[in-house]
């Protein structure tokens, strides 16, 4: 220790003291996610408008966890829901068991349930973290709670991230990205 | 005898209740100052909650600590329990009034100050000085031994530090003659700043205030890692916070004193503004001590001792001599300028020269180690 170096020691706190802060102000600021973030799943559709789905139940097969509990139908012919024989009549994921460890958008087959980006689930009942397919499909914005305090404020779900770019694999689904809205 | 105008007792009163309250708001709002600012030093963003980017926080300190439970210890000697507070914050107070603002009657036609004693500097470290009772004798009522560990080392570590200090401040005292601030105040502006006349005392006192304010370099009376809290260990809620408000006046007013014994006071070549200069004086040198905090470690127990007598003290003391030399021959004042800037060459010199290392480190290590 010399005093050379305790005056360097003072330059250097100095220079940081003029840095911008390190830290991610969260709930006033976005949080920055990589793309292949494991967040609330999100159940896709084909670019024509039917879900990807088919009711497979691999996903639940594949699951570690034993979250997802998928009911099949066979679809209408005339009306299609999927664009295989079947479709998943109920689709439900318990978010309290659900490790986000994405076995299950590895296990299916169609590509239809793909990890996304939301994190704030959560919630004060058991049962309101059971996400249904009403929950999951691509075109609903934000989680549960987050949609619960939009209708009671009336305000559009405000996501708390932010990402580069919303990855191939979660085709139609809509989220914030760095540099430009939505 | 007295050459200042004296101001009517009530409004001796009311400036003394205003640098109290003054003093008191200052205390909460270094705290906040201190934690923001250590936090972007560290590349956070600090405290931000409470209010407007955080303003209200030490409201919300002062709530939370005056509404926490507030314990005696069973083996507390309980009237020397909650004297110690007292004592500590009452004459950390005290010390604050001798300090001159402006010029006289600069304050709404009244002076601005609350004392103006002759021996102004004396009172000062008298009544500042007996805040270590308040240490210590929280540390024995506690009845507990990290407490009386704590003010142990904070006893042991005044007597070390204090000589010097005491010795430092003789050299501008013998060079104005005087120990009542606004003398020494009057006779910077006629001479210039009493750093130029004696650089080494402003740097022993700056290293010393260091200690007396427990401040980082020199904070062992209650290094948490090894006292858990020091001498305060056993306190809590608005005792705990009195403590505080203790260490934060002192601080204060060493940084006030500072400024007022060696950079002239409220004054300032040129451009002279009374309290402009005094509060940004008092504002620079709290930040450097917050700068410190921030960066320097904290000295062992022996080291500090070690600087006090070994350093602190005998330089002080040549110092001492060396002015009190030029004052009793009579020579001319001047060459106490000139060596004041041969002991700031050398402090510059000891900051440039690198001495090899003795410890080779190992090549392609070498660059970017321990700066």
């Amino acid at each position: 220790m010399t005093l050379k170096a305790l005056a360097q020691s003072l330059g250097i706190t100095l220079k940081y003291l003029f840095s911008k802060p390190v830290t991610v102000p969260y709930p006033d600021a976005p949080v920055a996610l990589k793309p292949r973030f494991h967040g609330r799943h999100v159940l896709t559709r084909h670019p024509n408008g039917l879900e990807k789905c088919i009711g497979c139940s691999l996903c639940a097969a594949a699951c570690p966890a034993y979250a997802i509990y998928v009911e099949p139908a066979e679809n209408d012919p005339e009306n299609p829901v999927s664009a295989g024989e079947r479709y998943a009549k109920v689709y439900e994921i318990n978010m309290l068991r659900c490790i986000f460890c994405g076995l299950c958008e590895e296990a299916c087959p169609t590509g239809a349930i793909v990890l996304g980006y939301d994190f704030e689930m959560a919630d004060y009942e058991y049962s309101d973290l059971i996400y249904g397919k009403e929950d999951m499909l691509v075109d609903v914005v934000g989680t549960k709670p987050q949609r619960r305090e939009a209708k009671i404020t009336g305000k559009p779900v405000k996501p708390g991230y932010v990402v580069p770019y919303v990855r191939p694999e979660l085709e139609g689904f809509k989220a914030p990205t760095e540099g430009g809205k939505k | 005898m007295n050459p200042y105008p004296v101001d009517p007792y009530w409004m001796v009163a009311l400036k003394a209740l205003l640098v109290v309250v003054g003093l008191l708001i200052a205390f909460a709002f270094m705290t906040l100052i201190e934690r923001r600012l250590l936090a972007r030093f560290q590349v956070r963003m600090g405290p931000n909650r409470v209010g407007p980017s955080g303003l209200l926080q030490p409201v919300a300190d002062a709530i939370k600590s005056i509404f926490k439970e507030d314990l005696v210890v069973e083996r507390a000697d309980k009237v020397l329990f909650v004297l110690a507070p007292l004592i500590g914050v009452v004459f950390a107070l005290l010390a604050f009034g001798v300090i001159p603002f402006g010029p006289p009657g600069s304050f709404f036609g009244y002076q601005p100050w609350v004392l103006n004693l002759d021996l102004g500097l004396l009172y000062l470290f008298a009544v500042s000085e007996m805040a270590i009772y308040g240490i210590f004798l929280a540390g024995w009522a506690s009845g507990s031994k990290y407490s009386l560990l704590g003010s142990l080392r904070s006893s042991a570590s005044l007597i070390s530090y204090e000589l010097g200090l005491g010795i430092a401040l003789l050299s501008p005292v013998l060079l104005v003659g005087s120990l009542n601030l606004n003398d020494i105040v009057n006779w910077q502006k006629e001479n210039g700043w009493l750093v130029l006349y004696a650089f080494p005392a402003f740097l022993l006192y700056a290293i010393a205030a260091l200690a007396e304010a427990a401040r980082t370099p020199f904070d062992l009376p209650e290094a948490e890692q090894e006292l858990v809290g020091g001498y305060h260990t056993e306190y809590s809620s608005i005792k705990w916070a009195l403590f505080q408000m203790t260490e934060y006046i002192h601080f204060i007013t060493a940084s006030a004193l500072i400024p007022t014994l060696f950079l002239g006071g409220w004054t300032m070549p040129f451009l002279e503004v009374p309290y402009l200069w005094m509060f940004l004086k008092i504002a620079f040198f709290l930040f450097l001590f917050i700068w410190i905090r921030a960066t320097w470690f904290r000295l062992r127990y022996d080291q500090l001792l070690r600087l006090g007598w070994g350093f602190l003290f005998p330089v002080a003391l040549v110092w001492f001599l060396v002015t009190a030399l030029v004052v009793a021959l009579d020579l001319p004042r001047s060459y106490l300028l000139y060596l004041s800037l041969a002991a700031f060459l050398v402090l510059l010199g000891a900051i440039l020269y690198s001495p090899k290392s003795a410890r080779k480190a190992p090549k392609g290590l070498s660059k970017g180690g321990g700066a």
